[in-house]
């Protein structure tokens, strides 16, 4: 192989030629009711920490998954509109190439994943993120006694100066995943592995998969006529396909 | 061409220069050392006790928030990193162009440089959430194979700084060393000692003076597109963001004519001070404060223009988030910030159109601080307007500074000063040697 193959075998993006899977999610905007129970899990699930009433009050929340709200309209004719908005796991990510020390990166999966251990703070990528769906640890947070006890063991917590994000619960992807080498096959079955915020929608608002299977219940949704993305113009390609909500004419029905 | 006088007092003889210039560095008054001790008070209070409560508690003592996830610490170390600009850039274009007005001046320029990035570099660690990892953004080898992201414009960032850091440091000690061997040669015990390793056993030979007008020449050489790219790289970690008023291409000519402009402002500013505390009036004088009065007028012109510039394009856009962001910074909670910095920016400095105002220090000295008010104004405007007003409308928030942001903002100008007062004594303030270059060969033996 001349040297010049090689350079060329370094052009290609990635290490794998195929890629397994591509994660992503539809919402569908018509069936969410903004309940919030996707919020509570994703604090539950993820060891999010309680900021408390003051932090809270100065926009500290860290809440990886919210409902955004959006009023459309004059009273009396007010309409209600949420958008949940979380993580997109853009393909083309502005904070990827923000973090000058590769804390945030874009794995074979097509997650965009965030190495707590390696992060130093600079809070670049939450400037650059358009979704704003970066949070960042202003202090390290406790949880009171007996609180602590129900941490998920499988996800770290986080110290003080660290950026954390929306994963799309990668820690039950990987059990998925273990799962399914254990059983012999090379890919997780659809539906395997859901994410806490899709688990708890009373509505099934919220539907995760993998995108790369044409099959897929999410591949189906996310070619549903009715689905864009949100702020397409910044070119990021995000993974999350939003159902637009149709406005019938409610007098009419 | 009317050559202008470089000394308003009559030109002073070699021994004179000699005198006047290491006073200054030997006769050290009490009121020295107590100015010393309040700078460094301030420091310590001011600047290092709430930056140790900030690294023991998080960066929550300081009043960012999801939106506004960054603030005074980052516009501070654009302002720092501004006011460096002009000290070693005017210093290495006015040596290639010969202009001898440059020689008395550009020794305290470069240090005022080198001092304003270190409290920038400071400014950095300040603000990073884990300050005890902040290694991981330089390449160094490790047994994990981890290097920087070379992608990301903070990693240019730190290239950039390092690189403009050493190459004005060398170009300052390089600029110094005939004046070290000088220093040595008029004191005695250990002073001398300390100069005798300070000016590299320097001896005057043609030889060395050669070697260091070539050498100096090229530093000088090498350092202008340095500087310029500095400031560029600086604006880029603002401009490579989507962000709504940040995500500009004129954000890099913006920067680079801000950044000389603030520097140019704090020259005035610190010869003002070399004149009234440490007596070189004899060498600081009206040509420096006319020259320098005509370099400022004309970058308030094109720091002016580029401004309008920066409302234009982002009206013309037509994008609602550029005009939601626009109508925040022009009219909403710091719109006064905003008219204070073109009042001080772009007005005031056309005062300097008049003569008198040029030639008069006092006159001088008080616009020049206006408009580092004004450039202070503008770092932190650029932040704290465009970041709360970002893309997603339920993310509009809202950012002001904590009381330890604004302490820590007072200390970095005690602790400037305070390296700044430590220079005064250990260099030479007016490059002697220097000055030499511009008498009359003929008085060379004369004495006082």
């Amino acid at each position: 192989m001349s040297v010049l193959d090689t350079i060329r075998k370094y052009r290609e993006a990635g290490y794998y030629k195929e890629f397994d899977y591509h994660w992503g999610m539809t919402v569908d905007l018509d069936r969410c009711t903004g309940c919030e129970a996707c919020v509570v899990a994703c604090q539950a699930e993820n060891n999010l920490p309680i900021v408390g009433e003051s932090s809270f009050a100065q926009r500290r929340e860290i809440k990886w998954m919210r409902i955004e709200r959006y009023w459309e309209g004059e009273y009396p004719n007010a309409k209600l509109n949420f958008i949940p908005m979380f993580c997109q796991q853009c393909d083309e990510a502005p904070c990827e190439t923000a973090c000058p020390v590769f804390a945030t990166y874009h794995n074979q999966d097509g997650l965009n994943t965030q190495i707590y251990n390696r992060c130093i703070g600079t809070r670049t990528c939450a400037v650059y993120c358009p979704y704003e769906v970066r949070y960042f640890n202003w202090f390290t947070y406790t949880w009171d006694e007996p609180l602590e006890r129900q941490l998920n063991p499988d996800v770290s917590v986080r110290e003080k100066g660290v950026m954390e994000k929306c994963t799309f619960c990668i820690q039950r992807i990987r059990e998925a995943k273990d799962l399914a080498k254990d059983d012999d096959r090379r890919k997780v079955r659809d539906g395997e592995v859901t994410p806490a915020c899709a688990q708890s929608c009373p509505t099934e608002a919220l539907v995760f998969g993998d995108l790369n299977d044409p099959e897929s219940r999410v591949s189906k949704m996310a070619n549903d006529p009715r689905g864009y993305q949100v702020l397409e113009e910044q070119n990021t390609s995000p993974s999350v396909v939003y159902l637009q909500k149709v406005h019938g004419d409610e007098e009419a029905i | 061409m009317v050559m202008k006088k470089l000394f308003d007092h009559g030109e002073p003889s070699y021994e004179q220069v000699n005198q006047d210039v290491i006073k200054s560095l030997i006769e050290t008054g009490p009121k020295y050392w107590m100015l010393l001790a309040t700078t460094v008070g301030i420091t310590v209070v001011c600047f290092i006790v709430p930056w140790m409560y900030q690294i023991h508690m998080g960066v929550g003592v300081a009043g960012m928030n999801r939106n506004a996830v960054w603030g005074t610490y980052l516009s501070n170390f654009i302002f720092w990193i501004g006011l460096s600009h002009s000290g070693t850039l005017l210093s290495a274009v006015l040596h290639i162009t010969q202009s001898d007005w440059r020689k008395s001046i550009y020794r305290s320029a470069e240090a005022m440089t080198l001092f304003s990035l270190m409290v920038a570099a400071t400014f950095v660690m300040v603000h990073v959430g884990r300050l005890w990892f902040i290694h991981w953004s330089f390449p160094i080898p490790n047994p994990m194979g981890l290097w920087p992201n070379f992608r990301s414009p903070i990693m240019f960032d730190v290239m950039a700084i390092t690189t403009y850091l050493t190459a004005s440091s060398i170009f300052i000690y390089m600029g110094s060393v005939p004046d070290f061997a000088a220093v040595r040669d008029y004191s005695s015990g250990l002073r001398r000692r300390i100069y005798t390793v300070l000016s590299f056993g320097w001896r005057g030979t043609s030889k060395e003076w050669h070697t260091l007008g070539w050498a100096y020449t090229f530093f000088a050489v090498l350092v202008i597109p340095l500087a310029v790219s500095v400031h560029s790289i600086v604006s880029w970690d603002f401009a490579l963001s989507t962000v709504p008023g940040l995500h500009q291409t004129i954000f890099a000519p913006y920067f680079v004519c801000g950044a000389i402009y603030s520097g140019t402002a704090g020259i005035v500013t610190v010869m003002y001070c070399l004149r009234r505390f440490l007596g070189f009036e004899r060498y600081i004088g009206k040509i420096h404060v006319d020259y320098l009065g005509k370099l400022l007028i004309a970058l308030s012109m094109i720091w002016t223009y580029i401004n309008i510039m920066e409302l234009f394009t982002g009206w013309y856009s037509g994008s609602s988030a550029e005009i939601e962001f626009l109508k925040f910074r022009l009219f909403g909670f710091y719109a006064p910030m905003y008219w204070e910095m073109i009042l001080f920016c772009a007005f005031v400095p056309l005062l300097m159109l008049f003569k008198s105002v040029r030639l008069n220090w006092n006159r001088m000295l008080v616009i020049s601080i206006l408009i580092n008010i004004g450039m202070l104004s503008e770092r932190f405007i650029i932040v704290s307007t465009s970041l709360p007003r970002k893309l997603l409308p339920d993310s509009y928030g809202f950012y002001f500074p904590s009381p330890a942001e604004i302490s820590i903002t007072v200390g970095s100008f005690a602790m400037f000063a305070t390296l700044f007062l430590i220079f005064i004594k250990v260099f030479p303030a007016v490059s002697i040697y220097e000055v030499k270059e511009t008498l009359n060969p003929l008085r060379r033996a004369e004495k006082t």
